[in-house]
């Protein structure tokens, strides 16, 4: 492309596409920063709408209107098959996001937290208990430390 | 949630709309916005919110568990159903072309199949997936909100 | 013209307002209640934003799963874990400085894109408008996403369908309820 001139009409032509990139990034810091797994969740879902919000935005035609058949062969229609992509792809986010749900609730009743932090923690307690109960020649000692993982 | 009764009065009223408006929404999915996928959430939202507010035992006596998982595979089964039909009498796999007279008449009712298929699978998976939240003994009292 | 423009900007930079706040609001509170509903909230003004980019299929599933479902479904996780998000001890800058090196990269790169709104789009010039033109007489509905979706590409959605059943078996096999209802249940007796 030729080099890119930053006059008015340049700026409101892509506004929205920063808008949702800043949206984007908002989801990715949350996912990133914070250590509360449900939280986690929420920024993934956040980084998936934004995504949703960029696709179709670029289906959009200025003066279209939307593809439902109208029987007047001068009307304009916004692109179709951006719909069609994110119509499945919300259906299949909230498929996954119930999975991810379903495992932190899995994570929070085997190891007692859904901190981060504390599940790191509790990590390594259990590979240090796992590491003591090979070096040590006592039987059963492993596996009594295996029985109970989430001691805090 | 037994001493809330605006919610249980109004959740009563609200519950046959939500499955009506569910019910349109699914079979008008080819003429305006709509389909199996809305369709199927609007459905299964009726029951979550059933769920919510008389609990979830109350729930499944009305849509016990077996049924959930049967409705679950039956639509996917539907769908893929639909397409082998078209390629046992010949045509090739999802081919509408076999259903009915040919023609528009042939994927209208072919969309119609899918669409219920689809919103079949969508409401049984989302009313089964909030069973499987709820029927765990939760920590927290009303008050802890 | 002029005045036509102008309004649909108007809701289109109020609707953009609305999300940036409930994003940045979900970044900082810590009450997870708040949090479900305020993504709750986002959901709802995106699907707001959807209605005014044509995209009304898109919008009405995204009320209905965004808005509704998965505030649901982040509630009952709730129940079942903790409702406050505890503060880590961990210093932001590195997350910030990830976030802002992408969002630049980003940003960068929508240089290139065509404006917003244009017909003349690449994106407008391939496959859409022979799907525009087509539809009436194949498929002979009047909502072309429907036909695309359940039609032109109905076996991209049997595999939808398919990945949505995985996860419910997923869900249930990883919370086990409906075995372990019945187990209660002869307990009791």
């Amino acid at each position: 492309m030729q080099e890119v001139v930053l006059d008015l009409e340049f700026i409101i032509g892509h506004y929205n596409y920063w808008l949702f990139v800043i949206l984007m990034m908002t989801g990715l810091y949350i996912t990133v920063s914070r250590g509360n797994l449900i939280k986690k969740v929420v920024g993934l879902n956040l980084f998936q709408t934004s995504v949703f919000m960029l696709y179709i935005s670029m289906g959009k035609i200025e003066g279209g209107t939307a593809p439902i058949l109208t029987g007047d062969p001068n009307t304009v229609y916004s692109n179709p098959l951006p719909h069609v992509l994110i119509l499945t792809a919300i259906v299949v986010g909230i498929a996954t996001t119930a999975l991810a749900l379903a495992l932190v609730v899995r994570i929070g009743e085997e190891f007692g937290s859904i901190e981060e932090d504390e599940l790191i923690e509790i990590e390594h307690e259990l590979d240090f208990a796992e590491e003591s109960a090979e070096a040590s020649p006592v039987p059963g000692q492993g596996d009594a430390n295996k029985g109970e993982p989430g001691g805090k | 949630m037994d001493h809330h009764s605006i919610l249980r009065v109004v959740s009563k009223l609200l519950i046959p709309p939500i499955i009506v408006y569910a019910l349109y929404v699914q079979w008008h999915g080819d003429f305006g916005p709509g389909g199996g996928f809305q369709a199927g959430v609007i459905f299964a939202v009726a029951f979550i919110l059933y769920g919510l507010v008389f609990g979830v035992e109350a729930m499944t006596e009305v849509l016990p568990t077996s049924v959930i998982r049967v409705a679950m595979s039956l639509g996917v089964l539907i769908y893929a159903g639909t397409g082998f039909y078209a390629l046992l009498v010949g045509h090739n796999f999802l081919d509408y072309e076999s259903i009915g007279h040919g023609g528009h008449h042939a994927q209208e009712w072919g969309i119609l199949l899918v669409e219920l298929g689809v919103g079949i699978t969508v409401a049984s998976v989302m009313i089964g997936i909030f069973v499987a939240f709820a029927s765990r003994t939760p920590k927290l009292k009303d008050e802890d909100w | 013209m002029m005045t036509g423009i102008s309004l649909a900007a108007i809701v289109n930079v109020l609707l953009f307002t609305f999300l940036v706040m409930t994003a940045i609001a979900i970044v900082r509170v810590r009450h997870l209640f708040a949090v479900a509903m305020l993504s709750g909230v986002f959901s709802l003004l995106s699907a707001g934003l959807f209605v005014a980019l044509d995209a009304v299929d898109v919008a009405f599933t995204e009320a209905a799963v965004g808005a509704g479902i998965s505030t649901v479904l982040m509630l009952g996780t709730m129940a079942l874990t903790v409702t406050r998000e505890k503060t880590t001890k961990r210093s932001p800058v590195l997350p910030v400085f990830v976030c802002v090196v992408t969002g630049a990269a980003l940003v960068y790169s929508t240089l290139d894109m065509p404006a917003f709104g244009t017909a003349q789009a690449p994106i407008h010039e391939h496959v859409a408008p022979d799907y525009i033109a087509r539809t009436p007489d194949d498929i002979g509905v009047p909502n072309i996403v429907t036909g695309i979706l359940a039609s032109y590409r109905g076996y991209d959605t049997l595999g939808e369908t398919t990945v949505i059943f995985t996860a419910a078996v997923a869900v249930i096999l990883l919370l086990g309820s409906f075995s372990r209802k019945k187990q209660k249940r002869t307990d009791k007796e």
